[in-house]
């Protein structure tokens, strides 16, 4: 197994003794770390737009806290400035969400304890779902015990976005208008820090397969198919390299 | 018409922000929930709804490379794309140290940047 090191945190030895709780207040704590500061860049990024848009400081936080998914953030923000209506608007942004179904069905089983978990707690750590935190789960989760997962993740989830949310109303106050470069520098963050965290989060050949499959197939899909490319490009990069790979094996042995 | 002036109400936009914000975004991620209900966490199943989320994940990265929003567009994209490699290549380097791939990636779009500014 290739855990690589870098930031992902090691969680303390496991003691019986430990509640939900202290995982919860420990995956809080871990939430104290680079990625949320890279993911607190971005909306940083994001403040300066709103208030270039002309959003008011209770919208923007309204965003950050209810939606907690940057890219439909950002489509919601052309949609209202652009005054598009609620239909359009929300398909608009049910287009740029699709994405977050696979990823909350791929971390789903691994924080359930089966037939224990309610699904009512599983719904609520759900809105963390998002690059920032799926990546850090995928990475991370798998080395704890079962019981502790769902708490962790949960804990990681509100301290990452309780702190962007207060750092968000803080840009948004404090800088009227990033200088170019800034705002130029502080876009390229994020895809850059998700191709990073990405790769570093893939446990097996295959998802890093998937993934160089996902980069290439990505842009073409977006020039023939926009609006459902996201989608088409899962689909069809992530079903063509689980066959591929698949076939590969049985190549081999 | 009645449309417009719902639109100039002061709690039009936060109507936008929970119906096509919120709802918009969450239904896929409650969606994910009940829909992961079945799934054993060592399945070939599994395996392959990773594989999509990966793409899937893998193909916005590239699509926020390559057609970004707001002041970075205005750069010329071998720019971009250069400096994206730079970073994941120092990443690399660094045993994947993502910190360190992050600020190189910076480092050479700020650096190019100034000079395809001095040049052109």
């Amino acid at each position: 197994m290739t855990v690589p090191e870098g930031t992902a945190q090691t969680p303390p030895p496991d003691l019986p003794a430990r509640t939900g709780r202290d995982w919860f207040f420990l995956g809080m704590r871990a939430s104290i770390s680079i990625p949320a500061l890279i993911l607190t860049a971005a909306f940083v990024g994001f403040a300066g737009l709103a208030r270039e848009t002309g959003l008011s400081l209770p919208e923007t936080l309204a965003m950050t806290g209810l939606i907690w998914a940057l890219p439909s953030i950002v489509v919601l923000t052309g949609a209202l400035s652009s005054g598009m209506g609620l239909v359009p608007a929300a398909l608009a942004v049910a287009l740029a969400s699709v994405r977050l179904m696979p990823m909350t069905m791929a971390l789903m089983p691994m924080v359930k304890v089966p037939g224990k978990t309610k699904n009512w707690h599983l719904l609520i750590a759900s809105h963390f779902v998002a690059v920032t935190a799926w990546v850090f789960a995928m990475r991370t989760l798998p080395d704890l015990p079962r019981e502790a997962r769902l708490p962790y993740f949960s804990g990681f989830g509100s301290g990452v976005t309780s702190f962007v949310f207060c750092m968000t109303g803080i840009a948004y106050m404090a800088v009227e208008r990033l200088p170019d470069v800034v705002a130029g520098a502080l876009v390229l963050l994020t895809p850059v820090y998700f191709l990073c965290s990405l790769w570093g989060a893939a446990r097996l050949n295959v998802d890093k397969a998937a993934m160089v499959v996902g980069l290439i197939l990505g842009p073409v899909v977006y020039l023939y198919l926009p609006g459902l490319d996201l989608l088409w490009t899962g689909l069809i990069g992530g079903t063509a390299t689980f066959f591929g790979m698949k076939i590969v094996r049985k190549g081999l042995s | 018409m009645t449309e417009a002036l719902i639109r100039d109400t002061w709690w039009w936009p936060y109507v936008m922000i929970l119906v096509a914000g919120w709802l918009a975004t969450d239904v896929w991620r409650w969606i994910g929930v009940f829909a992961s209900g079945r799934l054993r966490e060592d399945s070939e199943l599994l395996i392959w709804v990773r594989c999509v989320a990966t793409a899937l994940v893998a193909g916005l990265i590239s699509k926020l490379i390559l057609f970004p929003q707001g002041v970075l567009s205005e750069t010329p994209m071998w720019l971009r794309i250069a400096a994206s490699c730079a970073g994941f290549a120092a990443f690399f380097m660094s045993r994947q140290k993502v910190i360190v791939g992050v600020l190189a990636a910076e480092a050479f779009l700020i650096g190019g940047w100034w000079l395809v500014d001095r040049l052109g």
